[in-house]
């Protein structure tokens, strides 16, 4: 066991881990941030995106010893201070981008990311940035349709094909 | 996961010295080996995490090279790449997705050579040299058929040197479910001539197709492989292509390359 210092969210927090926990074991468990999920555990679906140091990973795919001192995010920490949804959740909600929502943290949190980077991205942009995150029940056009709406463009009508 | 250590040394030296002992394994990115780990198809006695060695990330320019560090992301190549060598930033934008771009390195994926990988095309194409932590290695000599290199035991990139080609470029045909290339080719164009590197088709992993880079040096236009053949023999067959389907992709994606490079 060694002992693991980062900051979750904006609060630091430590705990006693094994080489080969995951990150996003780390996150689940002891710190009980239960919202990133665990959707296929083999680097496929997004699920578990989470950010490191402002960039997006899949916390499957890290170990938590390799986060020592680093930033974390989680979906957790995409609420506005008194709680209300953040502008993409509210995006999300707005626009029927989630059904089950299984996919839902991993897809917000890569939007973020890429709202970071391209804050007005076009659909083809935004399509090709969500390539890691898989969701079976949307579609998809109402997850591209929530993320244009976040990044404050007119969201036109994306019909299924 | 079988338990291990996991040691995050600073410097060369530490990560040299901590991957001395048996049973000792580099991490990278963890995107090829934490899977691998996952499936118990390795099961090291300790991981020593490359991220924080000292002067092992970065790309930088060093007269007509380009020197990229050993654990350099695909994500910093696409960033910083982009103006030096254009072909090679577009290839590392297009690996997997954003967030395997984040943590993948080109050290990785060169010392895992898995036959459907794009950086091995683009190293091959461009003659690049493999340093490690004991021994400089040309591109042409590294590659030592599907998942296999030269490298030691406990061997180290810590930077692949890329020459700098007049026009270069990568045309992959997305195997969608991976991500990874079904067939992918890589043609750069020196003044001494064409060079021409395919991924993902061939069952012994890159390779150079040599016909295509004689009739490219005498004129670097699509057309060029016109007259020329893949023979299927040796090329991948899966559920996904044959290997005649692999065989002519290697002709149509050369065409694109060339396309995009001109
Ligand atoms: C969903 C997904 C999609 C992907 N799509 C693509 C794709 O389109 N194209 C593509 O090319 N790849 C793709 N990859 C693979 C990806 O590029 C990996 O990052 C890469 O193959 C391995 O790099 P890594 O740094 O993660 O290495 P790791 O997984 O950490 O290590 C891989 C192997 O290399 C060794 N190693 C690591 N670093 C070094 C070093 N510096 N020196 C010596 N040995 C070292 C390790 O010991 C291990 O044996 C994909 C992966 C995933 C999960
Ligand atoms: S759970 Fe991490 S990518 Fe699916
Ligand atoms: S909403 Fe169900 S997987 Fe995306």
């Amino acid at each position: 066991m060694s002992n693991v210092t980062m900051k979750v969210n904006g609060k630091p927090v430590s705990g006693d881990v094994e080489g080969r926990t995951l990150l996003v074991d780390f996150l689940r468990g002891p710190l009980g941030l239960t919202g990133t999920h665990v959707g296929c555990d083999t680097s496929q679906c997004g699920a578990c995106v989470v950010h490191v140091n402002g960039e997006a990973v899949k916390a499957c795919a890290m170990f938590a010893l390799e986060a020592e001192g680093a930033e974390v995010r989680t979906i957790e920490g995409m609420a506005e201070a008194d709680g209300s949804l953040g502008t993409i959740q509210a995006a999300f909600q707005e626009h029927h981008g989630l059904q089950c929502g299984f996919c839902t943290p991993g897809m917000v949190m890569s939007a973020a990311a890429l709202l970071k980077d391209n804050p007005k991205p076009s659909e083809a942009e935004i399509r090709e940035y969500l390539e890691g995150n898989i969701c079976r029940c949307t579609g998809y056009h109402n997850i591209v349709k929530a993320i244009l709406a976040a990044s404050g463009q007119d969201v036109p009508a994306i019909a299924a094909e | 996961m079988y338990a291990f250590e996991l040691e995050r040394p600073k410097t060369l030296d530490a990560a040299k010295a901590a991957l001395a002992g048996d049973e000792a394994q580099a991490l990278g990115g963890g995107q090829t080996l934490i899977p691998t780990l996952k499936a118990r198809l390795a099961s090291p006695a300790k991981l020593v995490s490359l991220a924080a060695v000292e002067g092992m990330s970065g790309v930088k320019a060093e007269g007509d090279q380009l020197v990229i560090g050993g654990a350099t992301t695909h994500a910093i190549v696409a960033a910083e790449a982009a103006l030096t060598y254009p072909g090679l930033a577009d290839l590392a934008s297009h690996i997997g997705d954003p967030a395997v771009r984040n943590r993948g390195t080109i050290g990785g994926s060169l010392a895992n050579n898995d036959p459907s990988a794009c950086y091995p095309a683009a190293v091959l194409a461009s003659g690049a040299t493999i340093v490690t932590d004991r021994r400089q290695i040309a591109a042409d000599a590294f590659f030592d058929g599907m998942f296999t290199t030269v490298l030691d035991e406990g061997e180290i990139i810590t930077e692949v040197r890329f020459p700098v080609p007049q026009a270069g470029a990568y045309a992959k045909f997305v195997q969608p479910a991976s991500r990874f290339a079904l067939t992918g080719v890589f043609v750069a164009r020196f003044s001494e001539g064409v060079r021409v590197a395919v991924t993902g088709a061939s069952e012994e992993g890159v390779f150079r197709w040599t016909e295509a880079e004689t009739a490219l040096s005498g004129n670097f236009a699509p057309e060029a492989v016109d007259g020329l053949s893949v023979s299927p023999d040796g090329m991948i067959g899966d559920l996904h292509g044959t290997p005649a389907y692999r065989a002519n992709l290697v002709k149509v994606m050369t065409k694109r390359a060339v396309a995009a490079a001109s």
